[in-house]
């Protein structure tokens, strides 16, 4: 499907400094940083999960292990797919029991991946809190949930898309607003 | 990339696209195996039928916890040969576990095509878990997996097939898999075991195992059935343990970190000496471990959505 850009929203130093500030905001609210895990959803989240842990380690010197999270087997729209999502690897190797994890996605958008996420966290084990960071919240939420740590909130329509890219994975830092081209 | 077939009922008519994307996703489930809560809700409220026409322990309860871990609910049927002679025909019997609304039905059938006949009226999934001396693909996708796990490659390695190749539905699932994904297959057995035919599948053909055993990666020894000793395919076990046990001297000739398989289950000391199968360079187990994470892809890759335009 063809897409035009509508908006770029951040840009490379924007999404720095808010991953900055809520590095700021989760050791101000976690005193014990030693108890806390970072847990990235794939794919984008893992990226965010690591440059938060670095954040975390230059400015306290504290080591938070990332793992990383899929949550294709958890999801609840399976029967109504086109086809079925390749299903990647949970690479978590550590135990969240007891933990303080902190959860991470890309764009908070209805809700329903960081239900699946928080699901599967469980059948990994008890963790004392989960905290949630999102780099964008867009509203539009279909479930109670809602983030700890946001990076922008972003107002748009629902035939909108959010895309953030990121430069471990795509060219560049950016957010971009897209809107599906060609239909009226 | 993907799988888009309704059924699985061989490899040999399956891309390289969908293999990999079998032993792709099986790398994923592996994991789950792992866990302290080995369960996913993937499949839940779905509904397996295990239909074995033949006794089996090891792929039955393979596809039976596959099927528990994705939270899928699973049914089994053991209908020994003796229940079919009550007069039942397999469309009959098929036709009326199909009455009870299951998702998909796994087969194993004495009968080399039975599970393509049983698709042809069927609405579920048909998974074929051995028909006659035709297919078992499962098994030669959980070979491919551990042979990836151990070499980290396919291609261009030789693999060797020893044993009763001619009655194997392993030995034809495994020609077809290795060969599609680039390997140096050569087969190895008696000649009344292995007829000369088995050339036009593109692999080397061999009745000397000491020769064909130089610079061997995988040696994968199929089960040699007693019960057909009788029928006069080889003169004694005796003699075919002389030229066709994998022994630690035949061993040595092969690479030195070649792995050894077996399809299970073992016949000491006929196919495989014992200290053989219990050395560092067997994978048995690890292949019976594998089989779960490569029965959960396949069900996954066939239940896990709906409404797509479906070939086969």
């Amino acid at each position: 499907m063809e897409e035009k850009i509508k908006a770029r929203v951040m840009d490379s130093r924007k999404i720095n400094r808010s991953l900055a500030r809520m590095t700021t905001e989760i050791i101000e609210r976690n005193r014990d940083l030693n108890n806390l895990v970072v847990v990235g959803i794939r794919t984008r989240g893992i990226y965010i999960g690591k440059r938060i842990s670095k954040l975390i380690k230059d400015l306290e010197k504290v080591n938070t292990p990332v793992g990383v999270l899929d949550i294709t087997l958890y999801r609840d729209d399976f029967s109504e797919l086109e086809a079925q999502h390749m299903v990647k690897k949970t690479e978590i190797k550590f135990s969240v029991t007891d933990k303080d994890v902190l959860l991470i996605d890309d764009v908070l958008f209805t809700g329903r991946t960081i239900r699946a996420a928080m699901d599967s966290l469980f059948d990994l084990g008890r963790p004392r809190s989960i905290q949630l960071l999102v780099l964008i919240d867009r509203g539009h939420r279909e479930l109670p949930i809602r983030a700890d740590y946001v990076g922008k909130f972003l107002p748009t329509s629902k035939r909108e898309m959010v895309q953030v890219r990121l430069k471990e994975v795509d060219e560049e830092d950016e957010v971009l607003i897209t809107e599906p081209a060609g239909i009226e | 990339m993907g799988f888009s077939h309704k059924h699985l009922l061989g490899i040999q008519h399956l891309s390289e696209d969908d293999i990999l994307s079998i032993l792709d996703t099986a790398e994923s489930m592996a994991e789950i195996s792992t866990r302290e809560v080995k369960k996913v809700p993937t499949l839940r409220g779905k509904t397996v039928i295990n239909l074995f026409f033949e006794p089996s322990t090891r792929t039955r309860s393979s596809f039976e916890l596959a099927a528990k871990r994705l939270s899928a609910d699973i049914l089994n049927f053991s209908l020994q040969a003796s229940s079919v002679t009550k007069g039942e025909s397999l469309r009959d019997t098929v036709l009326n576990l199909e009455a009870m609304n299951p998702d998909a039905i796994i087969i194993r059938h004495a009968y080399s095509g039975a599970p393509h006949f049983v698709s042809t009226f069927c609405r579920s999934h048909i998974i074929n878990a051995g028909d006659g001396s035709h297919e078992h693909p499962t098994q030669a996708l959980l070979d491919a997996f551990t042979i990836r796990q151990e070499k980290k490659k396919i291609k261009g390695l030789k693999i060797l097939i020893v044993g009763d190749i001619l009655h194997s539905r392993v030995a034809r699932s495994n020609i077809f898999l290795l060969n599609k994904l680039g390997a140096h297959v050569v087969l190895v057995g008696p000649p009344p075991l292995l007829p000369s035919i088995f050339t036009s599948l593109n692999v080397e053909v061999s009745h000397d195992f000491d020769k064909a055993c130089i610079d061997a990666d995988v040696l994968m020894m199929l089960r040699i059935q007693r019960e057909r000793q009788e029928k006069y395919f080889f003169p004694s076990i005796r003699e075919y343990r002389e030229l066709y046990t994998l022994s630690k001297k035949r061993l040595k000739k092969a690479k030195p970190d070649a792995i050894i398989m077996h399809p299970g289950p073992l016949n000491r000391d006929v196919e495989i000496a014992t200290d053989v199968a219990d050395s560092v360079q067997s994978v048995i187990l690890k292949q019976v471990e594998n089989g779960i994470a490569i029965r959960m892809a396949v069900l996954y890759l066939l239940l896990g959505g709906k409404s797509r335009e479906m070939s086969d």
